[in-house]
C-alpha cells in the first residue's frame, strides 16, 4: 500500500488539539473553567501549537438539543486565551447552528482560527462565515464533517468551494470515526492534489474502529499537514486520534510536530484521564458509531435514550446511520428510540 | 365571485408553488408574474398558465398596478430586493406578503396570529422562515397553556428542497426563526437551528420543538394542546403530521414533527417550501375575504412620486 511505502521522514506537520472541543461532548459540555485552563496550559507548555476550545457542537451550540455547557464560549474562551505562550486558540462553527455574530464574538476574545464546519456536500452555507473569518484575518478553516458520505471527486468539489471563500486549510472530517485508511487517503490526497500547494489540508479523526493513528498517518501520506487529535483521547465516541500515541509514532517515522511526547503524555495522564466521568474508549457502542457510520456525538443520547426507553443504544445507532442522518441530528436519535419502542409493541401485539 | 387581484415577484420554486396555489383559490386570482431573468423557466410557465409576466421585475408591474387592479403582491425574491419592492408598491395601496427573511412588516403564522393582522393597519405583512411556519404553531401550543421560557426548534430539510438564496445568508434563517419563536411563539427566550441534510431519496421536512416550561408542564393540557393546534395547520397543510410526543421529561416538553407538502410544483418531500405558500396564500385568503367584504384596505400612502 502507498502509505507503507512512503517516506515521511522529515515531513512537517501541526497537531491540533481536540480535548476542549470534541472533548466537551463525553464531558456534557461541562468541563469547568479549572479543567480548560489547567488542560490548556499543560498543552500549550508541551508545544502543542493549535488549540480548540468551544462547545461541543461549536460557537452558539449551548442548547437543549446538544446541551447546555458549563460556561459559555466567551467565558470558556476569555479563561484560556490569556493564557497561551505559544499556542494560538480555534473556535468551531457550523453554519445552522452558530452564526456570524458569534464568530465576531469569538475574534474579539483572540481567537487565531475559526474552523467552520458543515456537512460534506453542503460546503455552500458556509459563505458568509468563512467570507468574514478570512476578512478579520483569521486563520481559516473550512471543515467537511461526515466524509466517509461522499467519494473523493465531490469533496473536492467542496472542498474547492470552501477554498473559493477564503478558506486557507480545508479538512476531510471523518466524523463517525468510518474511515479505513484507503479511504482516508484516496481522499486526502484528491483534495491535495485539486487544491494545490497554496491551501494546506487537514484531518480530523474519530478512534471508533481504532483507526485514528494509521488514518492520520494515511493523511500525512495523503497530503495532509494538519492533524486533530484529544489529548488523552478525550472526543467523541471513542475519542479523537489520541494526541500522546499520535506524537509518539510520528517521533518513531520522523514526522516532526514540534510537541515534546513526555510533557503531552503526562498532560493526558495528569489533567486529561482524572476529569473523565467514563473510560473514553471502544466499546459496543462506540465501535457502533464506527461500523454504522454515524455522527459520534450521538453516543451520549443514545445511551440516555436507552435509559429513558429500554431500547439498546446499538440499535438506536444503527438505525440512525442507517436513516442516513448527518451531524447535528441529535433530536432525531429520541425520535428513532420511541418508533423503535413502537415497533417493537407492535411485533409483540 | 368577485376575486382580489394579485401579482407575483419572483418566479422560482417558491413564486411557482404559490402560483399553483393561488390558481386553486376562491378569493385570490393571479395576475402578473415577474421576474429579472427574461430566460426565466418560471415565466414561461407562468405565460403558459395564464398570467401577464415581465421580466423587468417589480418596474414591469409598476404601470399596471392601477389598471389591473392589483391589491396584493407576494414577494420571494430575496430579503435585500424586498426592501426595494416594498418601497415600490405599498405607496400605491398594495399589500405585501413577504416570502422573504426581509421581516419590514410583523410576523405571520396562521393559526398563532393571522386574526391580529387586520387589525394592526399593516401593508407589508411577513411569513418568517419555513422552519417557523413549522414550528413556531407548536411553541405557541405550548406558551397558551403555561409560561414557556425558552423555546428551541431544530429544522431538518433537505438537500435538494434549499436554493442558493438561503444557503448564501443561512444566518438569516437562524435569527429571524429565533426572534419569531420570541415573539410569535410567547417563548421568554428563542433558539433555531437547521439542519442540511442530503439524503436520497430525499428526506420529508423534519421538525423537533423543545421548550422549557417555568412551572412543572401540565401533560395533560399541553397533549390536548398540540393535536388541537396540528389540526389547525392541518387545514392548509394536510401533510403537517406529529410525528411522535409531546414528551415530557422535567420542565422539558418535546414535539418531533414531519411536514409533508402537497406537491403542487415541488416534490412532496419540501414540506419546509410548501408550508411557506401555504401560509402565504392563506394569510392573503384572509386579508382578501375582509377586502371583499368591504371591511379593510391596505392604506394608500401620500409617497406619490413612486408612482412612475
Amino acid at each position: 500500500m502507498t502509505l507503507l511505502a512512503g517516506n515521511l521522514a522529515g515531513r512537517k506537520i501541526t497537531v491540533h488539539d481536540m480535548s476542549l472541543r470534541d472533548g466537551m461532548h463525553p464531558k456534557r459540555h461541562k468541563i469547568t473553567l479549572e479543567q480548560m485552563r489547567s488542560i490548556a496550559t499543560g498543552l500549550d507548555d508541551a508545544g502543542v501549537p493549535l488549540i480548540e476550545v468551544t462547545h461541543g457542537d461549536g460557537l452558539g451550540g449551548d442548547s437543549v438539543n446538544y446541551g447546555f455547557a458549563a460556561e459559555s464560549d466567551e467565558t470558556y474562551l476569555r479563561a484560556v486565551i490569556p493564557l497561551m505562550k505559544q499556542a494560538k486558540v480555534s473556535a468551531l462553527l457550523i453554519p445552522g447552528i452558530g452564526t456570524v455574530d458569534e464568530l465576531r464574538m469569538a475574534a474579539a476574545c483572540g481567537i487565531g482560527t475559526i474552523r467552520v464546519a458543515t456537512h460534506c456536500t453542503e460546503a455552500d452555507v458556509s459563505e458568509q462565515h468563512i467570507l468574514l473569518g478570512r476578512k478579520m484575518g483569521l486563520d481559516t478553516v473550512g471543515f467537511l464533517m461526515m466524509a466517509h458520505m461522499a467519494e473523493a471527486p465531490k469533496l473536492v468539489e467542496q472542498a474547492k468551494l470552501m477554498a473559493s471563500y477564503g478558506a486557507n486549510c480545508v479538512y476531510v472530517t471523518d466524523s463517525a470515526g468510518y474511515m479505513l485508511p484507503e479511504d482516508v487517503y484516496a481522499r486526502v490526497s484528491a483534495v491535495h492534489e485539486a487544491l494545490g500547494d497554496g491551501i494546506e489540508i487537514g484531518f480530523h479523526g474519530h478512534h471508533n474502529l481504532a483507526m485514528g493513528i494509521s488514518n492520520s498517518i494515511a493523511a500525512v501520506a495523503g497530503g495532509a499537514s494538519r492533524i486533530d487529535c484529544a489529548c488523552g483521547g478525550m472526543g467523541a465516541g471513542a475519542g479523537n486520534t489520541p494526541m500522546e500515541v499520535f506524537i509518539a509514532v510520528c517521533e518513531r517515522m520522523g514526522i516532526v510536530t514540534g510537541v515534546d511526547l513526555f510533557k503531552v503524555t503526562d498532560v493526558a495522564e495528569d489533567r486529561v484521564t482524572p476529569i473523565l466521568d467514563f473510560p473514553v474508549r471502544i466499546d459496543r457502542n462506540s465501535l457502533t458509531l464506527g461500523y454504522a457510520g454515524a455522527y459520534s456525538s450521538f453516543l451520549l443520547f443514545a445511551k440516555r435514550a436507552e435509559a429513558k426507553y429500554g431500547v439498546s443504544a446499538r440499535d438506536i445507532l444503527v438505525e440512525m446511520g442507517r436513516r442516513k442522518t448527518v451531524g447535528g441530528q441529535e433530536d432525531m436519535i429520541e425520535d428513532v428510540a420511541l418508533d423503535l419502542v413502537r415497533a417493537r409493541r407492535s411485533a409483540v401485539a | 365571485m368577485k376575486k382580489i387581484r394579485c401579482a407575483l415577484i419572483g418566479p422560482g420554486n417558491i413564486g411557482t408553488d404559490l402560483l399553483y396555489k393561488l390558481k386553486r383559490s376562491e378569493v385570490l386570482e393571479p395576475i402578473w408574474m415577474v421576474g429579472i431573468d427574461p430566460l426565466s423557466e418560471g415565466l414561461e410557465r407562468a405565460r403558459q398558465l395564464g398570467l401577464k409576466t415581465s421580466d423587468q421585475g417589480v418596474a414591469g408591474l409598476l404601470p399596471h398596478v392601477d389598471t389591473d387592479d392589483i391589491r396584493i403582491a407576494f414577494d420571494s425574491t430575496s430579503a435585500y430586493a424586498h426592501a426595494a419592492n416594498a418601497k415600490a408598491l405599498e405607496p400605491l395601496g398594495v399589500l405585501m406578503i413577504d416570502l422573504t427573511p426581509a421581516a419590514i412588516g410583523p410576523y405571520c403564522v396562521p393559526p398563532v396570529n393571522l386574526g391580529e393582522q387586520i387589525g394592526l393597519g399593516v401593508t407589508n405583512v411577513n411569513m418568517v422562515t419555513c422552519g417557523g411556519q413549522a414550528t413556531i404553531p407548536m411553541v405557541a401550543a405550548v406558551s397558551r397553556v403555561q409560561a414557556v421560557e425558552y423555546g428551541e426548534i431544530i429544522a431538518t430539510v433537505s438537500s435538494k428542497s434549499i436554493g442558493p438564496g438561503t444557503r448564501k445568508n443561512i444566518d438569516e434563517f437562524t435569527r429571524t426563526t429565533a426572534a419569531a419563536v420570541k415573539k410569535i411563539g410567547g417563548a421568554a427566550r428563542g433558539k433555531a437551528i437547521i439542519i442540511v441534510n442530503p439524503a436520497e431519496p430525499p428526506l420529508i421536512m423534519r421538525d423537533t420543538v423543545h421548550c422549557l416550561t417555568v412551572e412543572e408542564p401540565d401533560q395533560a393540557a399541553i397533549t390536548e394542546s398540540v393535536h388541537r393546534m396540528i389540526a389547525e395547520v392541518q387545514k392548509y397543510v394536510p401533510g403537517y403530521r406529529l410525528k411522535n410526543g409531546p414528551v415530557f421529561d422535567g420542565r422539558r416538553v418535546s414535539i418531533f414533527l414531519e411536514v409533508e407538502g402537497l406537491g403542487d410544483y415541488l416534490p412532496k418531500y419540501a414540506g419546509n417550501l410548501d408550508i411557506m405558500t401555504a401560509a402565504a396564500a392563506r394569510t392573503a385568503e384572509l386579508f382578501a375575504q375582509e377586502m371583499l367584504a368591504g371591511r379593510w384596505s391596505a392604506p394608500v400612502l401620500e409617497a406619490a412620486e413612486a408612482l412612475p
